[in-house]
């Protein structure tokens, strides 16, 4: 990563690099640096590490009613989890739900950066109205679209009033397209889900857009010019130039809207809840359910690593592409 | 690998800043009203700026002398009830501070868990509201977390106040009790709406083969035949608990549950029959719908009937404003007449509760005629207590005390009652995946293969 040499065994033959009295000061500083980031290490230490491998223990523990036993129970709880209809479920909705989220976020942010890149009247307030969403907590957006999209009440008001006779019925909806069946999971995509996704959308897209406007306004105009002047079409222009230089912007998009659809518990709890055949479920609300109201720990410490490591799957390749990009900028 | 960690940090940074919105999950928007109303009416004037500071929400700030009351209690009429009884109770004993942590969601799901994570991290309320039975006794009676409250019978003379299967579930092997039962709910309750019924020209089923033609008829003249919100999955449980108290019967009803029958048994799956059967006429909207919401339907006469626990009654008339018989009806859940299957709500006294004294105070109050006729009139349940005054109940309340009295009752198992919180939470999930699956063999499967890991 950093330039350093790859010759073996230079540094102890030949040149001392670092003059004597920029050494002494390195000492202090490291002391005092040292010292400036000891309390979060430690707090980091005790309450993520420390609390991650409790959370790891836990998971193979006999910790099944509300006596802690802290016992060895091995990895039952993990077989268990892999064979339980809920869990397979949540995890089949929780996925579809991240990549078609991200998805249309990055597509959603994408266009609306761009329209208001291209300064049309008002452009500050757009931007405000499109960063407000942001702003509210997950839970009032659960509850707002809970009503929007019920069967009964909300948009299909005014869908009925147009004469639509099959209304659609949104996350009450039980289809799963296509259908297949892989054990007794169906797959693939819950069309409930696709009501949440709606909903995530509205609130997270304007977060895809902040950082998209960011990118787009820090490239030049004399690029432009310079395209334009090659004989590049508007489309072109963006196809070939513009988008290519947007990489970094879209891997960020990426870790951060996926982490957070990986994680999402508030919006599912207060929008839908599990649904009906599971198919607004996700592996977070199990969690809280089979830990706090079954009080099966155990079962909820093993669901929670398995939330780590799935984030870690997805978390480590885009950092690793974010490097990448990061290193092809530099050169 | 600096430049790696710098990321990290600056993404934990974005990601912190992102994530500041986010509120406590557990915690429902309807829980600071109902808590902020109490705190108001506070006798003591003089720590108001004190006062100001408590958020029920979160335990450290409630003083240490007060008596806290933790329970689900939010909706209209069981508000009222449990406000009426603080009222009773400060003014009895003014020199007590109450604080009143009613966490919302119905059945107590929610309350439930955040009450774990008090226990858990040994901060437990002075007193909370918990079903009586497996709910009671498996949980914190085995954990050791309850005191008995034997003494408090005795100077009360309870002992003989209150029907002895009611006693029995809150009471261990040793004979020591450790709740005080305030009212008790009937589970096996179907509401009609009497005008609908009229209009497709049948009456209201008794038995199950009845249920099915009604239906017939009542959804050829163009209503839903079944009002179903489960929206919240217990509800699923709800009705068919009282389906398989009408299929298997008493006794076969607490073998299952006491984990001594078969749950593959041809009783079980005729429940699942019946529920499959039931399900074809429910509202297309179910899921979207809580109960009230499905109540509503019958209220407003586009549903003939709803398969709901007697607070639903409470619903109709107290904040529907609804009149008895005129605009709503009452049945057992077809075929289950002769049970009556229980939600009895109880108070008992933590280990290391804060102001005990305070809180036996309360427990008094509780278990006294006068507060139990205090209570139950607006809540819609009838008392816990056979001396109650009939008189101030309405007809439903009076019908259902003759038949707790004559009737042989069984524990609930939707209301955790009849089984442990884990199997109850399995049976949860059974329902929640025959609903969309149909499948009734493999919901009876599931079942004992859950009897199997939480009932034997």
């Amino acid at each position: 990563m950093t330039a350093t040499t790859p010759k073996s065994g230079s540094q102890e033959a030949g040149q001392p690099p670092p003059a004597p009295q920029r050494a002494k000061r390195g000492r202090g500083d490291r002391i005092v640096t040292l010292l400036m980031i000891a309390p979060s290490v430690i707090a980091i230490a005790v309450f993520v590490y420390g609390f991650i491998a409790w959370t790891g223990y836990v998971s193979v523990s006999n910790w099944t009613s509300f006596v802690p036993d802290l016992s060895f129970g091995g990895l039952d709880s993990y077989r268990w989890m892999l064979t339980d209809f809920r869990y397979l479920s949540g995890l089949r909705n929780v996925i579809v739900f991240t990549i078609v989220f991200v998805g249309a976020s990055l597509v959603m942010g994408l266009a609306i950066a761009i329209a208001l890149d291209r300064s049309p009247r008002l452009s500050a307030v757009w931007r405000t109205v499109f960063l407000f969403p942001l702003a509210i907590s997950f839970v009032v957006t659960g509850v707002v679209w809970q009503w929007l999209l019920n069967p009964s009440a909300g948009v299909n008001i005014p869908l009925a009033n147009m004469g639509l006779d099959e209304l659609p019925l949104w996350y009450v909806s039980t289809t799963i397209v296509p259908g297949v069946s892989w054990g007794r999971v169906e797959m693939v995509v819950p069309v409930a889900l696709l009501a949440v996704v709606i909903a995530a959308v509205w609130q997270l897209s304007g977060f895809a857009m902040a950082i998209y406007l960011a990118g787009l306004q820090g490239v030049s105009d004399d690029l432009r010019e310079a395209a334009r002047v090659d004989g590049a079409s508007e489309l072109q222009l963006y196809r070939r130039v513009i988008l290519p230089m947007l990489k970094p912007m879209t891997i960020t998009i990426i870790i951060v809207l996926g982490h957070m659809a990986l994680k999402t518990f508030d919006l599912i709890y207060t929008m839908t809840g599990p649904g009906t055949g599971y198919v607004t479920d996700v592996p977070a609300v199990y969690m809280y359910e089979s830990t706090f109201r079954a009080n099966q720990f155990a079962r909820g410490a093993a669901i929670s690593i398995s939330l780590l490591v799935l984030m870690l799957a997805l978390m480590g390749p885009a950092i690793r592409a974010r490097r990448k990009v990061e290193e092809e900028t530099a050169q | 690998m600096w430049r790696v960690l710098a990321l990290l940090a600056a993404l934990t940074l974005i990601i912190a800043a992102c994530e500041v919105e986010d509120e406590d999950p557990i915690a429902d928007p309807e829980e600071d009203d109902v808590a902020e109303d109490d705190i108001d009416e506070d006798p003591d004037p003089d720590d108001d700026v004190a006062d100001d500071e408590i958020d029920p929400e979160d335990p450290d700030t409630i003083p240490d002398e007060a008596v806290e009351i933790f329970s689900w209690w939010t909706g209209a009429g069981e508000e009222a009830g449990l406000l009426a009884l603080i009222d009773m109770f400060e003014e009895e004993h003014p020199e007590y501070e109450v604080v009143n942590s009613a966490v919302a969601g119905g059945a107590g799901t929610d309350a439930q868990a955040v009450l774990t994570s008090r226990m858990q991290a040994g901060d437990p309320p002075g007193t909370f509201q918990i079903h009586a039975g497996r709910a009671l006794l498996d949980q914190w009676v085995e954990a050791d977390a309850m005191q008995p409250l034997n003494f408090l019978y005795d100077e009360e003379d309870w002992w003989d106040v209150f029907p002895d299967e009611l006693l029995d579930m809150t009471t261990d092997e040793d004979g020591n009790i450790y709740s005080v039962p305030v009212n008790v709910h009937r589970s096996n309750v179907m509401w009609t709406n009497p005008d609908v019924f009229e209009d497709a020209g049948v009456e209201v089923p008794t038995t199950i083969d009845e249920f099915v033609e009604a239906a017939e008829a009542i959804e050829e003249a163009g209503y839903t035949p079944l009002a179903l919100g489960d929206n919240e999955t217990w509800t699923l449980v709800h009705t068919w608990e009282g389906v398989l108290a009408a299929t298997a019967g008493p006794e076969l009803y607490e073998d299952l549950f006491a984990g001594e029958a078969d749950w593959t048994s041809d009783e079980v799956v005729e429940s699942f029959e019946v529920l499959d059967q039931m399900f074809d006429y429910v509202n297309d909207d179910h899921a979207a719908r809580n109960w009230q919401e499905a109540a509503q339907l019958v209220g407003e006469g586009e549903a003939a009937m709803h398969i709901m626990g007697d607070w639903a009654g409470g619903y109709f008339w107290v904040d529907l404003d609804l009149e008895l018989e005129e605009d709503f009806g009452w049945a057992p859940t077809p075929g289950s007449d002769g049970q009556f299957i229980t939600v009895v709500d109880t108070f008992g006294l933590p280990e290391g509760a804060p102001n005990e004294e305070g809180t036996t105070d309360w427990l008094r109050i509780l278990g006294s005629q006068e507060g139990q006729d205090t209570f139950n009139p607006l809540k819609g349940s009838i008392p816990a207590r056979l001396d109650a005054d009939e008189t101030e109940y309405n007809e439903y309340g009076q019908e259902t005390m003759a038949d707790f009295e004559s009737d042989t009752l069984i524990p609930s198992l939707a209301h955790n009652s009849a089984a442990p919180p884990d199997f109850t939470e399995e049976a949860q999930g059974v329902l929640e995946v025959f609903m969309s699956e149909r499948d009734v063999e493999r919901a009876v499967e599931d079942l004992e293969q859950a009897a199997d890991s939480f009932l034997r």
